[in-house]
């Protein structure tokens, strides 16, 4: 337990080591750590980054996706009034077909019945003047009584 | 074995008796080397910047493998403690609280070797050089000398005034020592720098004693520990005892750990805190 000269060894020795440690051990260690953390750091950053841009993306395809659902009933309906309005057109030219031809049928009906009631006054002025003719036994001038004959046509 | 092996205390002041350059008779005496001292504490002291410097020559930025994690564990907490007790430049400081830490931890440990081991193959080497191995003194715990541990604190003393002067200059420092603690008046100047004087030499001498007593003490221990077992003799009394020796020996070593870790972490907190005082001003 006696002092002597290796105090002071052991001082120079304690001075050296710890010089030798700043010089050589502690920086290599300390930058690898601080590298290290900053990696972490930039790992961490990354990751919320990509999360973030993941979220961005979902919403997104789910803004398209609604989109395109909109438009698909947009379309639907639009074809649906299309064929309704077909539909009713076509409707509407099946009548007027139909309308036109009961017409046309109705005028020729009628213009045919006209034609047999012309045809019909006809023959009877021609029998009447051959009955007066046979009644009178005397021949009747048909030109010198035609408007005679024609009057009575009217009346008949 | 009782016919020619030592008794107690010859056994004891064997163990407690360094290998020295000349014989020592005054309590003080400037001429004298301790050389089992020093080549311990040279030898530990490189093998843990040997260490040390594998681990930082390795160190990436990417995954460390187990051996760079412990000096990362080791070195983020020296650097953590520097950091709260010392407010400056540490680019020294801080690795010197990491050498100490280590260092110290090293030498200390060396009590956790078998007491007897080193001494007795020290013994057969120094019988083979063809000297008496009676005298072949060899003590294998660097802290447990007063010499190696008062040597590192007046390290840490001559820190201590670098970084007084360095930070607050010498002007500075020198009204500090002679206005604090009592303040500034000439009737207090001599009071001031006289308690100044005190806690210097206080600090000085208690880090380096605290070290010392605990290591002296843990290395006188197992010492005793060992005179415990080795008084068995084939009887069975003296068997309990080395029974006895045994388990006191293994609870002892399991306890020194503690104590070995404890006292190297203590050195190595006071070291930054009287570093960190004399950063700061009063």
């Amino acid at each position: 337990m006696n002092l002597n000269a290796t105090l002071f060894a052991q001082l120079v020795v304690f001075l050296i080591l710890a010089w030798f440690t700043m010089k050589f051990v502690w920086p290599p260690i300390m930058k690898a750590l601080d590298e290290r953390a900053s990696k972490i750091a930039d790992g961490l950053a990354a990751a919320d980054k990509a999360k973030t841009d993941l979220a961005h993306a979902e919403k997104k395809a789910g803004d398209e996706l609604r989109k395109a659902r909109e438009s698909a009933a947009e379309f639907r309906s639009g074809a649906e009034r299309q064929v309704a309005q077909l539909i009713e057109e076509a409707r509407a030219e099946g009548a007027r077909i139909v309308a036109a031809a009961r017409e046309a049928a109705e005028t020729e009906a009628a213009s045919a019945s006209q034609r047999a009631k012309e045809a019909l006054r006809e023959q009877v002025a021609t029998l009447a003047v051959a009955g007066a003719e046979r009644i009178l036994r005397k021949e009747i001038n048909a030109q010198a009584h035609a408007e005679l004959l024609t009057q009575l046509k009217s009346e008949l | 074995m009782a016919a020619q092996g030592p008794n107690a205390s010859e056994y004891i002041v064997h163990h407690l008796t360094h290998l020295k350059s000349a014989t020592q008779t005054a309590l003080v005496d400037w001429s004298v080397f301790h050389l089992d001292t020093l080549f311990w504490s040279i030898t530990l002291g490189l093998l843990a910047i040997l260490i040390l410097a594998k681990a930082a020559a390795k160190a990436t930025s990417g995954v460390p493998g187990r051996f760079q994690a412990a000096v990362e564990i080791l070195v983020e907490m020296v650097e953590s403690q520097s950091k709260s007790i010392v407010h400056g430049d540490r680019s020294f400081i801080a690795p010197l609280a990491l050498t100490v830490f280590v260092w110290i931890f090293f030498m200390n440990a060396m009590d956790l070797l078998p007491l007897d081991l080193v001494p007795n193959i020290w013994a057969a080497i120094f019988g083979a050089a063809g000297h008496d191995p009676h005298h072949a003194y060899m003590r294998v715990v660097p802290t447990a000398d007063l010499n190696a541990t008062l040597g590192m604190s007046l390290g840490v003393l001559i820190l201590c005034l670098y970084y007084s002067v360095k930070i607050k200059g010498f002007g500075g420092w020198m009204h500090e020592l002679f206005t604090a603690p009592f303040g500034s008046h000439p009737v207090l100047y001599p009071i001031n720098f006289a308690m100044q004087l005190i806690e210097f030499v206080a600090k000085t001498v208690s880090h380096g004693m605290r070290l010392f007593g605990n290591m002296y003490a843990g290395e006188l221990i197992f010492m005793l520990i060992a005179l415990m077992g080795a008084a068995w003799a084939g009887t069975a009394g003296s068997g309990l005892l080395w029974i006895g020796g045994v388990l006191a020996g293994a609870i002892w070593a399991i306890f020194h750990i503690l104590i070995i870790t404890l006292q190297a972490f203590i050195f190595m907190m006071l070291t930054l805190v009287y570093i960190g005082q004399a950063h700061e001003s009063h």
